[in-house]
C-alpha cells in the first residue's frame, strides 16, 4: 500500500507516493535526492539527520513522512542563499573550523540555527547542554561550539 | 519497520472508534518512542492513527490552581511556556530535560504518560503533583493511573485529551541521568502543597511510585536534612547495566534532598 504525501521542501513543492514506513529522511534522501541530510545512527541519538518543520529542529530518521504532511521542511540544502553565499551558521563552522569528517555537520548545523534561535547569546555551558542531540564521532566538539558561539554573537 | 495503514483522524471521536474496533491499532503522537520501537520491530501495530491533525489537544491553561496541558503538546512548548514557568517552574524545567532539544521539539506529554516508560519525566510531575489525566471518557486520578511497567490505565478505545496539575507551593524534580541516552537513572519529584508533600521517584523501579516515609518526614518539617536518613530498601528496583538496584535506592536519597533544597531556593 502507498499513500500521496505532500509537503514543502527548501521552498518548493514537493509530493510522491511512498509506502506509509517511509521515514521522513528517505523520502528527502531517496525521493527528493537532497542526500545532505545524513543518517548516522537511524535511532534517534545522533542528530545526523536533523532538519526543520515548521520552524523546529526534529530528527527526520525518527518521524514518517506522513508526519510531515503539509508542513514547512528546510534542509541543509535550503539555508544558504541563491548565489552561494553560505548561511552565517555555516559560515562560522567554515572559518572556525568546525567539522572534521564533515558527517554530523548537516544536522550540527541545523540544530544550531534552532539552538541560537531558542536561546539567543547562549553560553558556552547552553550550547554545550542543548547541543547533545548530535553526536560528532571525531570529538571535534571544541571547534563547533566556537563556531555556533561566533554566529550567535553575530545575529545578536 | 513493518508494513501497517496510516490513518490521520480529525477528532478524537474519529480515532477513538478506529482504535476501539481493532486492538492491534497504535495511537501515533510524537512518535519519538513509538517510532523508533517500530523500527526495532518491537512494536508491530495493524494500524497507526495519527493525532498529529488534531488541534485541540495541542495548547496550555493556566490560572493560580492548575495548570492544563494538551495531550498534543510538545515538551519543547512546555519547557518554555511562560505560564507554566511562572504556576509550576518545576514542571516547565522537567519537560526542559527530557531527552534532547530535537526530541523534545516533537515528543508530546500525552504520549509519554500513554507510553509510561519506566525511565521517563512526566510520570513523576504527574503522580508527585497528583494530576488528573484526562481521557474521552473519563478523568483519572495520577495514583490510579500508572499501573506498572508500560502499563496504564487506559482501556481499549481511550485516549488521553489532556493533564491537569494542581499547582503546588513550591516544588522541584531532580534527575540522574544516564549520560547517552538522557533517561532518568533515577528521578525524583518533590511537591510541596502545604498541609501535605508528595515524592515520586521515577527510573528506579517498573513504574514510577510515591515514597511515603519521605512525605511524612517532609510534611513535619520541609528541609533536606528531613530525607538525608531515610535509606530506600533496594528489593524491587531496577538492576541493569547502567546502575544496580542499591545504586539506584541510593540515589533516591540523594536526589530528593536535592529536590528538596532546589524546591526552597
Amino acid at each position: 500500500m502507498t499513500v500521496k504525501v505532500s509537503l514543502t521542501v527548501n521552498g518548493k513543492p514537493a509530493s510522491a507516493e511512498v509506502e506509509e514506513r517511509t521515514l521522513l529522511v528517505n523520502f528527502i534522501r531517496d525521493n527528493l535526492r537532497l542526500t545532505g541530510t545524513h543518517v548516522g545512527c537511524d535511532t534517534a541519538q545522533c542528530g545526523a539527520c536533523t532538519i526543520h518543520m515548521d520552524g523546529r529542529a526534529v530528527k527526520s530518521c525518527n518521524m514518517l513522512a506522513m508526519q510531515a504532511e503539509g508542513a514547512d521542511i528546510v534542509t541543509i540544502e535550503g539555508i544558504a542563499k541563491a548565489d552561494g553565499t553560505l548561511h552565517p551558521m555555516q559560515e562560522a563552522f567554515r572559518q572556525h573550523h568546525g567539522l572534521q569528517c564533515g558527517f554530523c555537520t548537516p544536522g550540527m548545523v541545523m540544530s544550531a540555527i534552532d539552538l541560537v534561535k531558542n536561546f539567543p547569546n547562549p553560553t558556552e555551558e547552553q550550547i554545550r547542554e542543548q547541543l547533545d542531540g548530535n553526536l560528532c564521532r571525531c570529538t571535534g566538539y571544541h571547534n563547533i561550539v566556537k563556531a555556533i558561539k561566533a554566529a550567535s554573537q553575530q545575529a545578536a | 519497520m513493518y508494513s501497517f495503514n496510516y490513518r490521520k483522524v480529525k477528532t478524537v471521536a474519529d480515532a477513538a472508534k478506529v482504535l476501539a474496533k481493532d486492538g492491534d491499532a497504535k495511537l501515533l503522537a510524537g512518535g519519538q518512542s513509538l517510532i523508533a520501537a517500530m523500527k526495532l520491530r518491537l512494536a508491530h501495530p495493524s494500524e497507526v492513527i495519527d493525532l498529529g491533525t488534531i488541534k485541540e489537544l495541542s495548547g496550555i491553561k493556566a490560572d493560580g490552581k492548575a495548570v492544563v496541558i494538551g495531550a498534543m503538546t510538545r515538551h519543547a512548548e512546555v519547557a518554555a511556556s511562560a505560564a507554566v514557568k511562572k504556576a509550576i517552574p518545576a514542571l516547565a524545567s522537567l519537560a526542559g530535560v527530557i531527552g534532547d532539544r530535537m526530541v523534545r521539539n516533537m515528543g508530546t506529554i500525552g504520549g509519554a504518560l500513554a507510553n509510561n516508560d519506566p525511565a521517563a519525566d512526566y510520570p513523576a510531575a504527574v503522580l508527585a503533583l497528583g494530576a488528573t489525566v484526562v481521557t474521552n471518557t473519563r478523568k483519572i486520578a495520577a495514583d490510579e493511573f500508572f499501573k506498572g511497567m508500560y502499563e496504564t490505565a487506559l482501556g481499549q478505545g481511550e485516549i488521553i485529551t489532556s493533564v491537569s496539575f494542581p499547582v503546588p507551593k513550591r516544588a522541584a524534580y531532580m534527575k540522574f541521568r544516564n549520560p547517552a541516552s538522557r533517561y532518568a537513572i533515577v528521578g525524583v519529584f518533590v511537591a510541596d502543597f502545604g498541609s501535605s508533600v508528595r515524592v515520586a521517584v521515577t527510573g528506579a523501579a517498573a513504574s514510577v511510585f510515591r515514597v511515603a516515609s519521605m512525605e511524612k518526614a517532609l510534611a513535619a518539617k520541609f528541609a533536606p536534612e528531613s530525607v538525608a536518613n531515610i535509606a530506600i530498601p533496594d528489593k524491587g528496583l531496577n538492576s541493569d547495566l547502567h546502575a544496580k538496584a542499591d545504586y539506584r535506592a541510593h540515589l533516591i536519597t540523594v536526589m530528593a534532598k536535592r529536590a528538596v533544597e532546589t524546591a526552597m531556593k
